[in-house]
């Protein structure tokens, strides 16, 4: 069975983007991240023209991870106060990384250089977490100590001044760090074009020393405010949102969260950081992959896309 | 760089054959009964309209060749019918490894190419006149005409260019670009019918059909037809409010996301 989508301009088989954002939104619920990084390059798979889908991906978004955010809430893993500090310094960084965008590609090869940037990140972050969190779990298996954390060990930047108290997150930190990550988040949401919600997790987790799951329930709240803000302005700027793709997205999105976030309270910490680790390291891969396999065809069309 | 071929043909040997085919015609309205033929179409739908099951369509072009005095066909004339969509620019990218990486690095602009084109013909349109008249009349996928910009000119290019064969390639591929030397049967001498097949994801906007009909080589009618393909009720809403509104649209869509995360929510929350 196909539907008509109106501003792609062609049929769509309903079904599988339904299973696609059943699967995304599964994910998307568990670790806390929006899963555009996943969902976007399915869409163009399945014959989406690539500013469709890029932008339609963005409601999506935004209902999934208010469905996933909302039962973080209910259990008291959202953190307002640091999704507050994080969003001010998020939204300098997504103006930076626009005005960025627009001086990589005027001096050309912006495509590889993010790409490369892109897997390079992803692979770090990605490899970082998976041993770390297998050292957890091997300690947990020896019966080993966990070893105790102590106000004067704090790495210098949690000790600037402008002091805040995250209650949720029961820390007890300097906003300043807690800015910068959000700008940096925000400045790469909007060069590499993704949420940054598998970027935010880890930085909260180890650079923050925030809980797990409060982590993922903060991270939701982000990627809600700022996919909400993303559509509007995909809406505005470049009139590519299908309002028909995004709403059967969402149905199997906000479906698939709601089992995600289940599953990801239950599980231990440091398993879910192992998968959300693995998660990240095959994403690069995958682009690292693309890179350097041979493709099955040298030549590719594309569109030219009009400017309104 | 590929050589350049003009738009016009192949210079001063189809510039004489040309004059000399004049020459006859003239000498043919004078002496003889008139050989120009004269062609009448009838297309099966005005119309492609698009709603939320739209899959693709099939129309019919209906055709009736008769000379201009109703005398008979002597011999089977052949049949080209060509559709041409909304034209719209398409770049053709060609990727190559550099320092062991697969990346984009040479890329052609088509300028005004028809989105969507389909030549159905009785017989391969090769054996129907001579390469001149083929190219001339463009007739035959590939030589249809595909606008480039080749340096500072505006061109088409040799159809064995490497950018120009993989553009019509990846365009039959996705089932935009079609040539059928099967696609026109004959019902009786001089009645034909043509199957036109448009794809669900055909370009909006209007389609021109072509007809010409040659016999013995050179071309004696051309007789041309539109329809158009268009959006109609909720499909058709949904776009012109995303164009005049977009704020509004963008506003909207946001709200509604908001909505669906929202009642989700409430509907999983008790087990």
């Amino acid at each position: 069975m196909t539907i008509y989508l109106p501003i792609a301009e062609l049929p769509v088989a309903i079904f599988s983007i339904l299973a696609m954002g059943l699967a995304v939104g599964f994910i998307s619920g568990m670790f806390g991240v929006g899963g555009g990084f996943l969902m976007t390059p399915l869409l163009i798979f399945t014959g989406v023209p690539p500013a469709v889908a890029v932008a339609s991906v963005s409601p999506y978004m935004a209902a999934s991870s208010l469905s996933g955010a909302l039962s973080y809430w209910r259990k008291g893993m959202v953190d307002t106060t640091l999704a507050g500090v994080l969003l001010s310094g998020g939204l300098v960084g997504t103006l930076s990384g626009v005005l960025l965008f627009l001086w990589l590609r005027s001096i050309g090869q912006v495509d590889l250089a993010i790409r490369l940037s892109y897997m390079l990140l992803l692979g770090a972050i990605g490899s970082l977490m998976l041993v770390e969190s297998v050292r957890a779990i091997l300690r947990e298996r020896s019966g080993a100590q966990r070893p105790v954390r102590r106000p004067g060990t704090r790495p210098l930047f949690m000790r600037l001044p402008f002091k805040m108290r995250f209650r949720r997150s029961r820390i007890y930190i300097s906003a300043l760090p807690v800015i910068v990550i959000g700008y940096v988040i925000g400045l790469l949401g909007a060069v590499l074009g993704v949420g940054g919600g598998f970027i935010l997790v880890p930085a909260l987790i180890y650079l923050l020393r925030v809980p797990t799951q409060t982590s993922v329930g903060t991270s939701l709240v982000l990627t809600l405010v700022t996919m909400a803000a993303a559509t509007v302005l995909h809406a505005v700027a470049n009139g590519t949102v299908d309002a028909v793709l995004a709403l059967v997205m969402m149905i199997g999105g906000t479906v698939g969260a709601q089992f995600g976030a289940r599953t990801g309270q239950t599980l231990k910490a440091e398993n879910l950081r192992l998968l959300l680790g693995l998660l990240v390291l095959s994403v690069a891969v995958r682009v690292g992959a693309e890179l350097v396999t041979a493709p099955a065809d040298t030549f590719a069309v594309t569109v030219v896309e009009t400017i309104r | 760089m590929s050589p350049v071929r003009h738009r016009a043909g192949a210079g001063p040997a189809w510039l004489a054959r040309f004059a000399f085919l004049a020459l006859a015609l003239i000498a043919g309205v004078i002496t003889s009964p008139a050989r120009a033929d004269r062609l009448v179409l009838s297309v099966s739908q005005q119309m492609v309209s698009i709603s939320s099951s739209f899959s693709g369509a099939e129309l019919v072009v209906f055709g009736v060749a008769e000379t201009t005095d109703g005398a008979p066909l002597e011999d089977a004339p052949d049949v080209v019918v060509t559709v041409r969509g909304p034209a719209e620019d398409f770049t053709t990218w060609r990727k190559a490894q550099v320092l062991g990486l697969w990346v984009n690095t040479d890329s052609r602009t088509f300028i005004g190419v028809p989105a969507f084109l389909t030549v159905l013909s009785n017989r391969p349109t090769d054996e129907m006149a001579s390469l001149t008249i083929l190219r001339r009349e463009q007739i035959g996928l590939s030589r249809n005409i595909f606008v480039q910009r080749v340096g500072s000119d505006f061109a088409d290019v040799v159809p064995t260019d490497p950018f120009r064969a993989a553009f019509l390639r990846l365009q039959s591929a996705q089932g935009l670009y079609e040539e059928n030397p099967k696609g026109v049967t004959f019902l009786a001498p001089r009645v034909f019918r043509a199957e036109v097949r448009i794809p669900g994801a055909a370009p909006i906007g209007q389609y021109q059909i072509e007809v010409k009909l040659l016999r013995n080589g050179l071309i004696s009618a051309t007789e041309q037809a539109h329809f158009d393909v268009r959006k109609i009720g909720f499909e058709q809403r949904v776009a012109e409010f995303a164009l005049n509104d977009a704020l509004l649209y963008g506003l909207a869509v946001a709200l509604g996301s908001l909505v669906v995360g929202f009642i989700a929510n409430i509907l999983f929350r008790k087990e």
